[in-house]
């Protein structure tokens, strides 16, 4: 008998703590999504309508920060996974016996404060800094580009922040290769990159899976890097519910916007895992 | 000639992952170095060397009062965060049951959840139950993102536990509890440290979820954000190159002390 | 009941036991008497329901019919702590976060013993590894962790020891080794001993009884010259080393034999060595047994006329043959190289023949293939 309610007694908390402050939300946030001003109440007061014209009108009137949060978290998960899979396959295959310590040395960076880093990201790039000046006096750049307050800086900085959650999962995976299987590959005729793209990609997919999950869910959602590295118009979809929760006190869209992101971003991430064919994540 | 270009094709690797490393150092030495800036009128540019900011981190205003919120929360969000995590994490990693593959989506949904979402939707729960942001408010909000990060650590080394060493207690006049007790947790133990590990700095690093639902309590972060504008003041970069040394020599003495125990 | 159960004694009895996983029946109908003190080895193929039994009576799976009792006390539903039965696991499973001291002081210091140094360090002496005592299970050879896991088990002095395919990741040689030394430890502390293998000659070389399992069910169980000697079914002939059956009927009695027609030539078979039901049986020989010869030379006891050397392979101590017979079969035949004769070559004609006693005769609605598909040297007991 205890064995059956053993897992259950186990899982009590942990559940109601989840349903309570993880589901119930959720709903109390779908619920607001519906809701209108009530007419002559103060700023801030709702009722329930069932507007679900809120979605349409939230999502014409911010389509453009809707792009480009998802255009700037996929270019900065690309740009993440390009980076961190060579330094996954160099620590991995190439490590030896400074395997740990250079994933210690992945990790590290995050025990700094990310806003910090992100901060001196905008002053190493900034007016002030030591990048701009060299770039333009070589004419790599003209005298009126700027590095900050740009979508480049901003994408920039997010495939910074997010570099450590892409590196570890593929260090993972990649780690878990039988060097062998790569010399087998050599030695049945297929040259360096053919073993790559037939060997070596295929057996990390669950890791390149797994890193661009981590990278792009937080990466859509953020409005940090763009808050901090960005202008105006590179506003994402992140700071418009920001905003409307703190500055607009417009309860409704913001939670139409947030719902409108998740549901998004799970669609997205249900039909890539399928594609990608990794079955177990958690 | 070729010689070099030789060398430089079979290092091409290593070379890379220098140039990777010194990436992903850069703003963290900038960090560093410029928490020795002397900084009284601007730390947006070099003003001349000076340890003032060492000797007295808390110089600048509120940042320490911040810096204690994000400690006491990120102490309470670990805490509470491991139990949880690890209860769950032993009854997934552990047992069949109805409803397992439930519960593995429950968990698995936060970590797909952008923190802004999250941090947006508990603020609304908050405000409907007429509850002020503030200091329990951003634990609750930090355990609820911690907590699957603990399960999924916990459970992967439950997972390469071998169950025939629990078997083998069990043999050994062990009863349940003991067993539990000599061998599983002891064998579990370092991935539960590491998941506490990960959730302090998950929670002490958090800035979005926390923006939300902290009201005008200030943290590390919320402190450096308000203050990214105007340029923050050295003493944050001397707070985060401390925590940064710190967090650095935790992790190294752990791998020395792990490796010391496999060896004697 | 757990101080009954812990302080029980006596022989194993193994009574009706079944044990199901939804449809499949690993164990079936299983009874058994274990004496007390002997060494006895369950030996089967993988998946033949031997580790099963092993974890039956451990009291590491719940059995789904059928009592287990130890002496006169049952102890079917009692927990593996509250057993006198220790188990030396497959791989050892010695505890990785402990010292060889402490994995040995393991199983005493939860019975609240007192002396445990001591007794720790007899068992240390008995595995003639006391040096290692302060290392950690990582830091020891595959044959040193084997030892340790034995001397972990046997300090606690149980009624019961099992061994779940204790050797199975040794090479060759200490094997070989380890097999003479854990029937000298038998001997030394007289303790049950029930070792579960699917290498019938790490069986035969350690144990006083075998019991042959297939299917869940023990197929023959007897002393290793017994089973060897007289197998009971084609299955225990064919996996207890190597047989040549052949097709026959009973033709009529002489005596206490009885006359076989192998495809028209006439062979005898003692009776107490035909386990047949009716008159259509096989008759089986092991291949040393045979005597090859050539067609000039004169043999007695039982003769196969027209075989024609198919194959010779010459392994030192042996040559073995194959011999096609006219019917159509091919019989294995193993010559010691010891009596000078030249050896056959490939070709040449022979006869066959071998002394009558050395016949078994089994069922005739057998499959004689039956045993002979595994391959013992493969996946080491995975059930």
């Amino acid at each position: 008998m205890t064995k059956i309610r053993t897992p259950y007694l186990l899982l009590l908390p942990g559940m109601v703590f989840l349903l309570t402050f993880f589901i119930l939300p959720l709903i109390n946030l779908a619920q607001t999504s519906t809701q209108t001003p009530v007419g002559g109440g103060d700023t801030g007061q709702y009722e329930q309508t069932l507007r679900f014209q809120n979605y349409f009108d939230a999502f014409i009137e911010n389509r453009e920060q809707f792009g480009r949060s998802f255009l700037y978290a996929t270019s900065a998960t690309v740009l993440a996974l390009l980076i961190a899979y060579p330094l996954a396959y160099a620590i991995a295959f190439k490590g030896g016996k400074y395997k740990n310590f250079m994933l210690v040395l992945v990790i590290a960076p995050f025990f700094t404060s990310f806003l910090l880093r992100t901060v001196a990201w905008k002053q190493i790039l900034g007016e002030e800094g030591f990048v701009v000046q060299p770039l333009r006096t070589l004419g790599i750049i003209s005298e009126s580009t700027t590095l900050t307050s740009s979508a480049f800086a901003v994408v920039a900085g997010m495939t910074y922040n997010f570099l450590p959650f892409m590196t570890l999962p593929l260090y993972a995976s990649i780690d878990r290769i039988d060097p062998r299987t790569l010399e087998a590959s050599g030695d049945l005729y297929a040259n360096g990159f053919t073993t790559f793209r037939k060997v070596t990609l295929p057996l990390s997919m669950p890791g390149v899976v797994a890193g661009t999950l981590l990278t792009f869910i937080p990466a859509a959602g953020d409005y940090v890097n763009a808050a901090i590295l960005g202008s105006p118009t590179t506003k994402m979809l992140g700071n418009v519910i920001e905003s409307r929760y703190f500055r607009i006190v417009d309860y409704p869209t913001a939670a139409a916007l947030s719902f409108t992101l998740m549901i998004s971003i799970l669609i997205l991430v249900t039909f890539y895992v399928r594609k990608a064919g990794t079955e177990e994540l958690v | 000639m070729r010689k070099v270009s030789r060398w430089f094709q079979r290092n091409l690797i290593r070379i890379y992952a220098v140039v990777a490393f010194t990436y992903l150092f850069i703003p963290v030495a900038y960090t560093f170095a410029f928490s020795f800036n002397d900084s009284r009128k601007s730390n947006l540019v070099w003003q001349g060397f000076t340890l003032e900011n060492w000797q007295n981190p808390c110089g600048a205003p509120e940042i320490c009062t911040a810096l204690g919120n994000s400690i006491k929360i990120g102490f309470l969000a670990t805490l509470f965060s491991t139990i949880l995590g690890t209860m769950i994490a032993f009854a997934i990693g552990r047992y069949h049951f109805k409803g397992r593959s439930t519960t593995n989506l429950l968990i698995f949904l936060p970590m797909a959840t952008p923190e802004i979402v999250l941090g947006a939707s508990l603020l609304s729960l908050f405000l409907v139950f007429q509850i002020n942001p503030g200091f329990w408010p951003t634990v609750i909000a930090h355990v609820l993102f911690c907590v699957s990060f603990v399960v999924v650590t916990v459970k992967a080394r439950i997972a390469s536990l071998d169950p025939r060493l629990e078997q083998a207690a069990m043999d050994l006049y062990a009863n349940e509890r003991e067993t539990f007790r000599r061998v599983t947790l002891p064998l579990v133990a370092p991935g539960i440290a590491a998941a506490a590990l990960l959730a302090f700095s998950l929670s002490f690093d958090d800035f979005i979820i926390t923006n939300f639902n902290s009201g005008t309590m200030t943290t590390f972060p919320k402190f450096v954000y308000t203050s990214a504008a105007r340029g923050i003041p050295a003493q944050a970069n001397v707070i985060g190159s401390a925590m940064f040394f710190l967090a650095l020599a935790i992790v190294i003495i752990g791998q020395v002390v792990s490796r010391k125990r496999k060896v004697s | 009941m757990s101080d009954v159960a812990s302080s029980a004694r006596g022989d194993l009895i193994l009574s009706h036991l079944t044990k199901s996983y939804g449809d499949f029946t690993a164990v079936n109908d299983l009874s058994l008497t274990i004496p007390k003190g002997s060494f006895f080895a369950l030996l089967g193929p993988s998946g033949c329901g031997k580790t099963t039994t092993l974890r039956m009576i451990a009291g590491l799976e719940e059995p789904t019919q059928g009592t287990i009792s130890l002496g006169t006390t049952e102890i079917t539903h009692t927990k593996p702590y509250q057993r006198p039965i220790n188990t030396v696991f497959q791989n050892y499973a010695l505890f990785p976060h402990l010292t060889i001291f402490e994995n040995i002081a393991f199983g005493l210091r939860r019975r609240g013993i007192k002396d445990v140094d001591e007794a720790v360090n007899k068992a240390l002496n008995l595995v003639e590894l006391p040096h290692l005592a302060q290392r950690k299970p990582t830091q020891l050879s595959g044959g040193q962790q084997q030892r340790i896991a034995l001397a972990r088990a046997i300090v606690n002095r149980p009624a019961l020891l099992l061994l779940d395919e204790p050797l199975g990741a040794l090479d060759l040689k200490l094997r070989r080794q380890m097999q003479i030394e854990l029937k000298w430890i038998q001997k030394e502390v007289g303790i049950t001993f029930v070792h579960v293998t699917h290498d019938q000659e790490e069986a035969m070389t350690m144990a006083d009884t075998i019991a042959v399992m297939n299917e869940g069910q023990i197929e023959q169980m007897g002393s290793p010259a017994d089973l060897y000697d007289n197998p009971e079914t084609a299955f225990v002939a064919n996996f207890l080393g190597q047989s040549n059956l052949i097709k026959g009927t009973v033709s009529s009695n002489d005596g206490d034999n009885q006359i076989v027609d192998l495809f028209g030539q006439k062979i005898s078979l003692r009776k107490d060595r035909s386990h047949g039901v009716d008159s259509s049986i096989y008759a089986g020989i092991r291949p040393e047994k045979f005597r090859i010869s050539r067609l000039e030379t004169a043999t007695s006891g039982n003769i196969l006329t027209g075989g024609k050397v198919e194959d010779v392979s010459y392994i030192g101590v042996s040559t073995q043959y194959q011999v096609l017979m006219p019917w159509g079969q091919e019989l294995m035949v193993f010559e010691q190289n010891d009596d000078g004769v030249a050896p056959f070559s490939v070709g040449e004609s022979v006869n066959i023949s071998w002394e009558p006693s050395f016949t078994f005769g089994l069922r005739g609605d057998e499959d004689a293939e039956a045993g002979t598909e595994v391959n013992p040297d493969e996946d080491p007991g995975e059930e």
